[in-house]
C-alpha cells in the first residue's frame, strides 16, 4: 500500500503537486511546479527562490513517503537545519520538476540529495542537499 | 575579452525595483524594501499563512525565507556594482537556525562582501524582530554574465 503524502500550505502556494509515485527508488513522490507568473524572477526566468522551494518540498515529501503511516492527527514536523542549492541552468519560464533521494533517514535526521529539472530530467536546472530534522507530532516542539 | 560596462555608483535603486514590480515572486510573497547601503540591502517578508509548512504550527515555511534571502543578495551586488546587470544564483547555502515565530515578519539583511569580475559573494542573515536571535544565516555566490 502506498503511503499517502501530504504537501505543505506552501506547495499550494507555488502551485507545486504530485505528479506520481516512483515505484522504484522508495517510492519517491515526483513533484510538479506548473509554470504561473508567481514564479517569474528576472526577465524570462523563474526566482530561484522558487525553484528553492520546490527542491525544499520535495525533500519533505520524500521523507514523508518513506515514513510509517500513523494516522491523520500524527503527522511528523519535518524542519530543515541546513540547505545547500547548485543552479546549474537558467529555470526558463515553464514546468518545472523535482524528485528527491532519501540518502539516510535516521530517528532524529534525514539527509536527502534533490534534483529540479524542466524539459529533460538528464538536464537539472538545480540540485540541492538537504538535512531535515524529524520532530514527533505535538510534543517535542522547539 | 570585454570591457567592463560604465557603472555609475549608486545608480541602482533597490527602492524603486521593489516599488515598480507588478508581477512575479517577490510581488507574490510581498517582499519589501527597508534600507541599503553601499553593498548592502535590507527587505522584510510579512507572515502570511498560505507560505506556512504545517498548519497547525503556523510555522513559516523555509522556501520563502530563501526567496527573501535570494533576492536581497542579488540586490546588495547590483547596489555594489551600480547597475542592474544579468547575474545567475550559482549556490545558496541556509542554515536554518531556528523556525521564525508564527505571525512575525521575516527580516533579511544581505551583503555583497567580495566582487571580482565574474563572481560576487554575498552573506545574510535573516531574523524576527531581534537581530541578536536570528533564524537564518545564508552564504551564496553569484555569477556575472555581462562579464567575458
Amino acid at each position: 500500500m502506498t503511503k499517502k503524502v501530504r504537501l505543505l500550505p506552501y506547495a499550494d502556494f507555488l502551485g507545486v503537486r504530485i505528479d506520481g509515485i516512483a515505484d522504484v527508488d522508495g517510492g519517491a513522490p515526483l513533484l510538479a511546479m506548473p509554470f504561473s507568473e508567481g514564479l517569474i524572477g528576472g526577465p524570462g526566468r523563474l526566482h530561484g527562490g522558487a525553484i528553492a522551494g520546490l527542491l525544499e518540498i520535495a525533500a519533505i515529501a520524500a521523507i514523508d513517503a518513506t515514513l510509517e503511516d500513523e494516522g491523520q492527527n500524527a503527522r511528523a514536523i519535518f524542519k530543515p537545519i541546513t540547505a545547500t542549492v547548485d543552479f546549474m541552468r537558467p529555470g526558463l519560464l515553464v514546468d518545472s520538476y523535482a524528485r528527491a533521494e532519501v540518502i539516510r533517514v535516521g530517528n532524529r535526521i534525514a539527509n536527502v540529495a534533490v534534483e529540479a529539472w524542466q524539459d529533460d530530467p538528464e538536464r537539472p536546472i538545480a540540485a540541492a542537499r538537504i538535512n531535515i530534522a524529524i520532530s514527533a507530532p505535538a510534543a517535542n516542539e522547539g | 575579452m570585454s570591457q567592463p560596462e560604465p557603472i555609475t555608483p549608486g545608480s541602482f535603486d533597490p527602492a524603486a525595483m521593489l516599488a515598480q514590480a507588478r508581477r512575479g515572486h517577490i510581488v507574490a510573497l510581498g517582499l519589501r524594501y527597508i534600507a541599503h547601503g553601499e553593498d548592502w540591502c535590507e527587505g522584510a517578508l510579512d507572515y502570511d499563512r498560505r507560505l506556512v509548512s504545517d498548519p497547525a504550527s503556523g510555522i513559516l515555511a523555509s522556501g520563502p525565507i530563501v526567496s527573501l534571502m535570494d533576492t536581497l543578495a542579488a540586490m546588495s551586488v547590483w547596489i555594489k556594482r551600480g547597475v542592474r546587470s544579468p547575474q545567475a544564483t550559482l549556490d545558496l547555502r541556509v542554515d536554518y537556525l531556528r523556525p521564525a515565530k508564527p505571525g512575525a515578519t521575516v527580516f533579511g539583511r544581505a551583503e555583497c562582501y567580495r566582487l571580482t569580475r565574474r563572481i560576487a559573494f554575498v552573506r545574510g542573515v535573516a531574523h524576527d524582530g531581534d537581530e541578536s536571535d536570528p533564524v537564518a544565516h545564508v552564504a551564496g555566490t553569484f555569477m556575472l554574465t555581462d562579464q567575458g
